[in-house]
């Protein structure tokens, strides 16, 4: 043989490579109208092994509840990282056409942009659109595609609150505020006060914290995007306003304006640096091991409201169960996103060992879990006061098919212009023209209004 | 000396009369080696390149456009602003690191330090801590609320220095690496010292030079080539600097941007926007910066040490 002339056929091998993935594409399935429950009993005797992604710890216990009920199914659970790590991998093995699990964990920003690349599967004719009514509104419009798909099973949900310590209010006759505008004020007087404490601390990285700030606020920068057409309006008033609060707040030095989830962020919140952290509801079992020296100075109230008088929320976190696209085991995978989301006790157990922010109606009324008397927080029944707020979370906020972009450039316009006092509403322009350019070149029309 | 080269000679035409076995043999010996580097460094590199000609859009699917993403990075100021930053960095932190490597290994070279196994050690032992450890390392001693070096400053009641602030961060990070990466250096120093023969070190001594005159006109020239190893591997480092600020980047975003380093921005291209046709001739470009980087140095230093 001439080493010469396989060398070159394999060259050729290599480069027709990429084309030749990119032309047959990989597996994927293609989902029937209906799965009658013959089909599903049939599929559910069947020994299969099913491959999950997610970074909850402990959910082994979920996945032994599902295994005892579908005794041929097993499930091989898989810590792929958390948060963006896990998307990096998530897709590159969606990308690979093989590798990718049958169900993976995905927060409720990220339906949309993996929906957009048909990475999802519509659990529609699985049984999954008989579910809504089991979970929260918001929770389920969350999961819901603009046809009306199901593209996941909601699992936990962050509703905002306020966490607030206690003793720092007391001492400084500071009452909980009640508006943003009392907010303000109240971080005025904190400061003023005590110079070594801020009454919160705004985190220039977090874009997720902010996208709440907007949902709350009423501004719905993506409402009405559907497919290929992406709607971006982050210069609406209601927008507007949010970032002139918080560039405000930092521009006279009201807040700290340091990266959160980082050791000194932990340590100011051990301190008493804060005396508040606006956060959701997974945020106070979070709090109870992050700040453990802390116990018993916090407590828990409602977001800070807009006009008085209101009751409006949102959500920040909270995470699904979906399956993919290219699951070869699409029924057995479908029902599995489903039981441990559904079933009484795996979600039970999810509630009260795993502390994730029940989505599912049946928990949030089920006393034994409302009714906790959390001793960090001073015996308060937190539990029960975000059940009232996940009520209240506005239903119609909407992803982007790029989230992790708009988050990154989130952080280099907006987050940076607070962080560094310069003007946050003129940054609200870089960040959506940021947003319009990225999103072109990736093919979609945008519309700003 | 000369015996060896006359009896290689010798050899020399017996072994040009038998090339098919020992050839044979010779390729066996270097396949291992040759199908790894081609598995995981030829074929990605040309799949990379491939890829690089191509644009795949989340709506609308993959496209053949040519040299499109080679003309878009040359006008990208965010790509430049980059390759400018790690430039700076460059100049700022190689000299010094070289300097001192230069200095650590010519005084141990001199037999003269005590405890030279021990310092040679210690000043190494800094490279066998892996960069991502080290980075995390120095990010909680730059802490500017409770780093140590914050809290000292708080004790003799002035305020530390920001070394997460935009104006330190590069130094900041060059002195991490400086940290890292002097030892690695003054060791390559050190094993090309050892290497020069011992004849030039008495003949010198017979003429009546000291140890600064030894050390400035035969150590120093004897260690160019070294040098130059010990340059290169310095702007590829450089140009190509990731860990450092993609860790630090989480305790300061605001300072460290998507596009801090060219690397940065090419994986954050990759893995956030999923730019990865553009991510890919981003890097060939960053690859070519440092070809060119890394000849003009070489042109340099051979053209001075030949005038």
């Amino acid at each position: 043989m001439n080493p010469r002339i396989s060398r070159r056929a394999g060259l050729a091998a290599a480069l027709a490579s990429p084309l030749a993935l990119a032309a047959c594409g990989r597996h994927t399935v293609d989902p029937p109208a209906n799965v009658t429950q013959d089909q599903i009993d049939e599929a559910m005797r069947t020994p299969t092994e099913l491959n999950f992604w997610t970074w909850v710890p402990g959910i082994e216990k979920e996945v032994a509840l599902f295994e005892k009920a579908y005794p041929d199914i097993t499930v091989d659970v898989v810590n792929a990282g958390q948060g963006n790590p896990h998307y990096a991998k998530l897709r590159t093995a969606l990308r690979a056409g093989n590798g990718a699990p049958d169900v993976a964990q995905l927060e409720f920003q990220m339906i949309p942009s993996f929906a957009i690349t048909e990475d999802l599967l519509d659990l529609r004719p699985y049984g999954a659109g008989e579910l809504a009514d089991q979970f929260v509104e918001f929770a389920w419009s969350q999961v819901s595609g603009t046809d009306g798909e199901v593209w996941a099973i909601p699992q936990d949900t962050g509703p905002m609150g306020m966490l607030y310590r206690n003793d720092i209010f007391e001492a400084h006759g500071i009452e909980v505020p009640a508006t943003w505008d009392d907010f303000a004020e109240s971080a005025a007087r904190l400061h003023e006060a005590d110079p070594e404490v801020y009454l919160t601390n705004f985190a220039p990285a977090q874009g997720a914290f902010f996208a709440a700030m907007l949902w709350q606020a009423g501004a719905n920068p993506f409402g009405g995007s559907a497919g290929p057409e992406l709607h971006v309006d982050l210069t609406s008033p209601e927008a507007e306003r949010v970032a002139r609060f918080w560039g405000d707040l930092s521009e006279q030095d009201l807040i700290s304006v340091d990266a959160d989830f980082t050791d000194p962020w932990y340590q100011a919140l051990n301190s008493g640096k804060y005396a508040t952290w606006v956060a959701p509801a997974w945020a106070p079992s979070f709090l109870t091991s992050a700040a453990a020296s802390t116990a018993g100075l916090w407590r828990v109230a409602p977001l800070p409201q807009w006009e008085a008088g209101q009751e409006v929320s949102s959500n920040w976190g909270g995470s699904t169960s979906a399956v993919m696209a290219t699951t070869r085991n699409p029924i057995a995978a479908a029902v599995f996103a489903q039981f441990i989301n559904t079933d009484r006790k795996s979600t039970e157990t999810m509630a009260n060992e795993q502390f994730l922010y029940p989505p599912t109606n049946a928990i949030l009324e089920d006393p034994t879990f409302t009714g906790q008397q959390l001793d960090f927080y001073g015996g308060q029944e937190v539990n029960a006061l975000f059940a009232d707020i996940s009520t209240t979370v506005a239903e119609d906020f909407q992803w982007s098919p790029i989230q992790e972009k708009v988050y990154a450039d989130f952080t280099d316009t907006v987050g940076t212009a607070v962080a560094n006092k310069e003007d946050a509403v003129a940054a609200m322009e870089d960040w959506q023209a940021r947003i319009k350019e990225y999103a072109e070149y990736q093919g979609f029309t945008v519309r700003q209004s | 000396m000369t015996a060896t080269a006359q009896r290689q000679r010798a050899e020399a035409p017996a072994r040009r009369g038998r090339p098919n076995r020992s050839g044979r043999a010779g390729y066996l010996f270097v396949a291992p080696f040759m199908i790894v580097f081609t598995a995981m460094f030829l074929v990605p590199l040309i799949y990379a390149a491939y890829f690089s000609f191509f644009r795949e859009q989340l709506v609308g699917g993959t496209v053949f456009v040519g040299f499109e993403n080679y003309t878009r990075a040359f006008g990208d100021e965010q790509l430049w602003t980059g390759v400018g930053r790690v430039g700076l960095f460059f100049l700022l932190q190689v000299p010094i690191m070289l300097v001192l490597a230069l200095f650590f290994a010519l005084a141990l070279d001199t037999g003269l330090v005590r405890l030279a196994r021990f310092a040679r050690l210690s000043i190494f032992v800094p490279y066998a801590v892996p960069g991502v450890i080290a980075a995390l390392m120095w990010g909680y001693l730059y802490g500017p609320d409770f780093g140590p070096f914050a809290q000292l400053a708080e004790k003799i009641g002035v305020s530390a220095p920001d070394f997460l602030g935009a104006d330190l961060m590069l130094g900041s990070i060059a002195n991490i690496v400086f940290w890292e990466f002097t030892g690695y250096n003054m060791v390559i120093l050190f094993a090309a010292l050892r290497a020069v023969p011992n004849e030039l070190y008495e003949a010198a001594a017979v003429d009546g030079a000291g140890p600064w005159r030894i050390a400035w006109s035969i150590k120093v020239p004897a260690l160019r080539g070294a040098l130059m190893v010990c340059l290169i591997f310095s702007v590829i480092g450089s140009f190509q600097l990731f860990n450092e600020p993609n860790l630090l980047q989480g305790l300061a975003p605001t300072v460290i941007d998507s596009a801090y380093t060219p690397n940065l921005y090419a994986y954050n291209l990759a893995f956030v926007g999923q730019e990865y046709n553009y991510a890919a001739a981003v890097s060939f470009i960053l690859g070519l910066v440092i070809l060119v980087g890394s000849y003009v140095f070489m042109f340099l230093t051979n053209r001075r040490s030949r005038s």
